[in-house]
C-alpha cells in the first residue's frame, strides 16, 4: 500500500473501481442505468472534477481560507483532508498546525472537510488509509499553519501601523511587545486569509516545539466517552424514513419474486417496499419498523452458477479456494529477484519447505453501515455517508444519480471504527441503496444494514496463501529463500488502473521488501482473482504476510540449530535500525528468552518477528502459555520505530490497537465460505478478542530520524508470528494456518 | 401506548410491545448516545442502565421494563459515579473510534455504583463489552482509576 505514495498516483487515471467483481453488471447493481465507469473525477487538475474551473491552479494543501475557519471569537475550526476514525488524526493536525500557527490545539475543532481539490494532500490524493495521514501531510500542514500565521502578523502590522518584525504571536493573538497591544486571530481573520500567502515563511525550529510531539489530549475523548460523539448511525433530518435491507443470499443473485409484497406493505409503520439490485429494502417510520417488515419479506432469488471460481457460485467454499491456490501450478511474475538461487539450492546443506495461509477476514468494526440522503430543493442532493475517500464516493453519487459532481453534497461523519472497511467496494458500501430509495419515496432515507447484514456484505481481507523454501548453508544460515504467493490484493482490485503492474504490492508486501541478509532470494506472485468481494484490513497484505514469513524464518532457524531471536540479530547485522529494534525489544522484555520457562505455575515461551510496514519498522515479542488447549497471551511488547512522531500519547494508543487487532485474528478469527454462503452472521459466530484474552502490552517509542512512517496498521503485522513462534516454542507445534482457534494444541 | 421511565423523564411511547428498548430510545426519543452494535446481547454497545443493573437494551422489549427507571449515557453527568467514571475516562485516554464507549462507560458505573472497590477479578467479571479498538487495558485502568 506504501506504492500509493510514488509519483505514479498523481497522474493515475482512473482511480479506483467501484465494481471490483468484473462478472457483476454494475448497471443492474445500481439500478440507474448508468454505463461503466470512469471515475477521472477524483484528482484536481482534471476536467471531470467538479471544481474544474479552478482546480488545475489548486495546489493540494496551500490555500489556508481551505483549510482553516476563525472566528471572531477566536475560536479554530480545521477542515481535515482526513477522517477521524478512532486514529487520532484530528488531534495530531491540530498539534501540526496549531504548532506553527501558535494556537493551542485544546482550542481546534477539526471536521472531515467537504470535497476538493484543495485536501488531495496525498501525493495528488485524498484518502484516509495506507496509515498515509500524518507523514504525508506533515510538512504541508506545518506549512499551512506557519502561513497563516504569517498573514495574521502582515495583517496587524498594517492595522497597528508598525513592522510586522515587531511583531509576535501568542495561542491565537497578535502581540506588539512595544506597546503592548494584543488583537485576536479572531479580529485579524477576515482581512488575513485573503491576503495573497507568502511563498517563503520560516517554519519554527523543531528545538521549540511546543505540541509537537508531546502527548497532547485527544479533542474527541469527552465527547466520546459521554455519548456526544455523533457517528452516521446517530444522524436524523426532518421527514426522514427509515430504511433496512435484506440482501440476496447468493453474491451476485437478483430478486426474481416476492410472495408477500402486499401484506408486509401493511405492517405497522412501514411507508413503502422496494427491489435494489441484489436487495430488498422497506423504508419505514423507524428502523425496527423497517427491519421486521423486511425479514418479513418472502423473496426468491435467482439461482448462483452451480460451480466454479468467476463467481460465488453454490458451491464455494473457503476450502475450495485454498485448495484452488495451492493446486495452481501456473508461472507468476516475479515480485523480488537476487542473486542466484537455484545454485543455492543445488548447494544447500540443508531445504526447508512449507505452506502458509490465513483467512478471510471481517472488519467487524462496531458501527454498522448506514447512509444518509436527501435530494434538496435546489437541486442537490445531499449525503452523510462514511467513507475514507470523499471525491470517490461523491464522484459515483453523482453518476449513479444523474448529477454533475458539484451538485452532490457530501458530508462525512466521524467513523465507528474502519480498519479499512469504508473504502468504496462496490455492493458492499450502502450509500447507493440511500440514493436510491431518497429517489423512489420523494424523501430523505436512512439505509442502516443490521451486523446481520453487514457480515453478509462486508468487503472482506482476502484468504491469502504462500509455499515457502529456504536453503539452508551447513551453520544453518539461510542461503536462500524462495516464495510463492498465489491470491489476489486489494491493490490489484481496486486499484489496478493506478498500478496496473503484473504484481499486486498489497498481495506480496511483508514477503517482499524484508531486511534480512539472504543474498539469493525468489518471490513469485501469480494472481488468482477471488470471486468474493476483498478488501484493505488494517495492515493491509501485512497482516497475513508477515505472519507467513516470520513463521518460516522460525523454521529455518530451528532447522538449522539457530536461536531465532540470534539468528534474526545475526541476518540484521548490517542494518542499525532493525538491530536496535530488536534490542530494545529483548531490553523491554527482561532480556531475551525463548522458553519453555516456568511463570506462575505454568509453562510459557517467547516469539519474536519483525515486521516493515508502511515506511515504519517493528519489533515485536509475545509471551504466551496454553491453558486447555488454548493459547492464552500474557504479554505483548513492541519497540516501533516510525521515523519520527507527532503525539507518543497517540502513537502508543495506536500501537495497542493494533496488536489487539493482531491477536484477535491470530486466536479467533476466520469468515468461512461453504456452499456459497458465509458461515457467520454476527459476532456470536464471528468471534473477536475479548477483554479475557487481552494482553499487557508494553510499547516502546524509538525514533531514528528515518522519514516519517505509518502509525495506525504497523503494530499489527508483528503480533501473528510473535504469538505463533511463542506457541512453537512452548510446544514444538508450528501453526501455518491462521487462527490458532481451529487448531488442537497441547504442551 | 407504553409507558417508560429514562433519564428521570416519563415518556409515553407509540411502539409495538416487542420493540427492543434501544431502538426506543434511539429512534422514538432520539436519545442516540446509546449504541447499536450487534442486536443480539453481544457487544454491549447499547448497555444502560435498568434499576441500577447494566442492561444490554437490544434485547429488552419495551413492554417488560413496567416502572423501571432507566439510565442512559445521555444522562450521565446527572449521577455522580458516572463523572466520575467519565473523569477517568478522559484522564486515561480511553477511547479510539469511540463508538463501543457509551456501553463501556455505562457498565463501569453499574458496576462501581454496586461495587466501588471492585478487584481485577470484578472488573473482568462485570466488563464483557466488545471494543474493536482494543481499549481494554484502559478501560481497566479507568475504572481502578475511578474506584480510588
Amino acid at each position: 500500500m506504501n506504492q500509493l505514495l510514488s509519483s505514479k498516483a498523481l497522474s493515475a487515471v482512473p482511480l479506483m473501481r467501484a465494481e471490483g467483481v468484473t462478472n457483476l453488471s454494475r448497471r443492474s447493481f445500481l439500478g440507474f442505468g448508468t454505463s461503466a465507469l470512469v471515475l477521472g473525477a477524483l484528482l484536481p487538475g482534471l476536467p471531470r472534477i467538479a471544481q474544474a474551473a479552478d482546480a488545475a491552479a489548486v495546489k493540494p494543501g496551500t490555500r489556508v481560507p481551505a483549510f482553516l475557519v476563525i472566528g471572531k471569537d477566536n475560536t479554530v475550526t480545521l477542515l481535515s483532508p482526513f477522517v477521524e476514525g478512532g486514529q487520532g488524526i484530528s488531534t495530531g493536525l491540530a498539534q501540526i498546525v496549531g504548532e506553527e500557527l501558535d494556537v493551542h490545539p485544546s482550542r481546534f475543532t477539526v471536521e472531515c472537510a467537504p470535497p476538493g481539490p484543495d485536501y488531495a494532500v496525498i501525493n495528488g490524493l485524498r484518502m484516509t488509509g495506507g496509515s498515509f495521514s500524518t507523514r504525508s501531510s506533515y510538512p504541508l500542514m506545518r506549512k499551512l499553519g506557519a502561513t497563516a500565521r504569517d498573514m495574521m502578523i502582515r495583517t496587524a502590522a498594517k492595522r497597528l501601523k508598525v513592522k510586522p518584525e515587531s511583531l509576535t504571536t501568542e495561542d491565537g493573538h497578535v502581540v506588539h511587545a512595544a506597546s503592548g497591544k494584543k488583537l485576536t486571530y479572531g479580529e485579524l481573520a477576515a482581512e488575513a486569509l485573503a491576503l495573497t500567502p507568502n511563498d517563503s515563511v520560516t517554519l519554527r525550529d523543531p528545538a521549540t516545539f511546543r505540541y509537537i510531539k508531546q502527548p497532547v489530549a485527544r479533542l474527541d475523548v469527552r465527547a466520546k466517552s459521554t455519548g456526544k460523539a455523533v457517528y452516521a448511525i446517530d444522524q436524523k433530518l426532518d421527514g426522514m424514513l427509515y430504511a433496512a435491507v435484506q440482501h440476496a443470499p447468493n453474491l451476485g443473485t437478483t430478486v426474481e419474486s416476492v410472495a408477500n409484497e402486499a401484506a408486509v406493505a401493511g405492517m405497522p409503520g412501514v411507508h413503502s417496499v422496494h427491489r435494489l439490485p441484489g436487495a430488498v429494502a422497506v423504508a419505514a417510520d423507524s428502523w425496527w419498523r423497517a427491519r421486521k417488515a423486511v425479514e418479513a419479506l418472502q423473496v426468491t432469488w435467482s439461482k448462483p452458477a452451480a460451480t466454479g471460481f468467476d463467481t460465488v457460485a453454490a458451491d464455494y467454499s473457503s476450502q475450495g479456494i485454498l485448495a484452488a491456490l495451492k493446486a495452481n501450478t501456473a508461472s507468476g511474475p516475479s515480485a523480488e529477484a537476487e542473486g542466484d538461487v537455484a545454485a543455492a539450492f543445488a548447494n544447500a546443506a540443508k531445504v526447508v519447505e512449507a505452506e502458509y495461509d490465513a483467512p478471510y477476514l471481517a472488519h467487524g468494526q462496531l458501527e454498522p453501515p448506514s447512509s444518509m440522503a436527501r435530494f434538496n430543493a435546489d437541486g442537490t442532493l445531499e449525503l452523510w455517508v462514511p467513507n475514507q475517500m470523499p471525491e470517490l464516493f461523491q464522484s459515483v453519487a453523482a453518476q449513479a444519480s444523474g448529477l454533475p459532481p458539484e451538485k452532490v453534497i457530501l458530508h462525512t461523519p466521524i467513523l465507528g471504527g474502519f480498519f479499512g472497511r469504508h473504502f468504496l467496494y462496490g455492493s458492499s458500501n450502502p450509500f447507493l441503496q440511500a440514493i436510491q430509495l431518497a429517489k423512489a419515496t420523494k424523501r430523505p432515507v436512512k439505509v442502516l444494514w443490521s451486523r446481520e447484514e453487514e457480515f453478509r456484505m462486508d468487503a472482506v481481507r482476502p484468504l491469502s496463501f504462500s509455499r515457502f523454501k529456504a536453503a539452508l548453508d551447513k551453520d544453518g544460515r539461510p542461503t536462500a529463500i524462495q516464495v510463492r504467493t498465489v491470491g489476489e490484493g486489494p491493490i490489484g482490485r481496486w486499484f489496478d488502473s493506478v498500478f496496473p503492474g503484473p504484481v499486486d504490492s498489497s498481495a506480496v508486501e511483508g514477503i517482499t521488501e524484508k531486511p534480512y541478509a539472504i543474498p539469493n532470494r525468489s518471490m513469485e506472485f501469480v494472481k488468482v482473482p477471488h470471486p468474493v468481494t476483498i478488501a484493505f484490513w488494517r495492515s493491509v497484505g501485512h497482516s497475513m504476510n508477515d505472519f507467513f514469513y516470520e513463521g518460516f524464518l522460525d523454521e529455518i532457524a530451528v532447522a538449522g540449530g539457530r536461536d531465532p531471536f540470534e539468528l534474526r540479530m545475526e541476518l540484521l547485522k548490517d542494518k542499525p535500525r532493525h538491530t536496535k529494534l530488536l534490542q530494545t525489544v529483548a531490553a523491554m522484555s527482561g532480556g531475551w528468552k525463548r522458553g519453555p520457562y516456568e511463570a506462575e505455575g505454568g509453562k510459557r515461551a517467547r516469539g519474536v518477528s519483525m515486521a516493515s510496514p508502511f515506511g515504519s519498522e517493528t519489533a515485536t515479542i509475545a509471551e504466551v502459555s496454553i491453558e486447555g488447549g488454548e493459547t492464552r497471551v500474557h504479554n505483548v511488547w513492541v519497540a516501533f520505530d516510525p521515523g519520527s512522531i507527532v503525539n507518543p500519547a497517540i502513537v502508543k494508543s495506536q500501537v495497542e490497537s493494533a496488536v489487539a487487532l493482531g491477536l484477535s485474528a491470530t486466536l479467533f478469527e476466520e469468515l468461512v465460505y461453504k456452499d456459497g454462503v458465509r458461515q457467520s452472521h454476527n459476532f456470536d459466530e464471528y468471534p473477536i478478542l475479548s477483554r479475557r484474552s487481552m494482553p499487557a502490552v508494553h510499547v516502546e517509542i524509538v525514533e531514528s530520524g528515518a522519514p516519517m512512517g505509518g502509525v495506525g496498521e504497523p503494530g499489527l503485522p508483528g503480533v501473528p508470528p510473535a504469538v505463533v513462534n511463542a506457541v512453537a516454542a512452548l510446544t514444538g507445534q508450528r501453526i501455518r494456518s491462521l487462527p490458532l482457534a481451529k487448531a488442537k494444541i497441547d504442551v | 401506548m407504553t409507558t417508560i421511565h429514562v433519564n428521570g423523564r416519563t415518556y409515553e411511547v407509540a411502539v409495538e410491545a416487542d420493540t427492543p428498548l434501544l431502538w426506543v430510545l434511539r429512534d422514538t426519543l432520539g436519545l442516540t448516545g446509546t449504541k447499536y452494535g450487534c442486536g443480539i446481547a453481544q457487544c454491549g454497545a447499547c448497555t444502560v442502565m435498568i434499576d441500577g443493573t447494566a442492561t444490554r437494551s437490544c434485547q429488552v422489549p419495551v413492554d417488560s421494563v413496567g416502572t423501571a427507571d432507566i439510565r442512559t449515557i445521555d444522562a450521565i453527568d446527572e449521577d455522580p459515579v458516572g463523572r466520575k467514571v467519565v473523569e477517568a475516562w478522559v484522564a486515561t485516554q480511553v477511547p479510539q473510534c469511540g463508538y463501543c464507549q457509551s456501553g463501556q462507560v455505562m457498565a463501569a458505573t453499574a458496576l462501581l455504583k454496586s461495587n466501588p472497590k471492585p478487584t481485577d477479578g470484578d472488573i473482568a467479571d462485570a466488563m464483557t463489552n466488545l471494543c474493536r479498538c482494543g481499549t481494554y487495558n484502559r478501560v481497566a485502568s479507568a475504572i481502578r482509576q475511578a474506584a480510588g
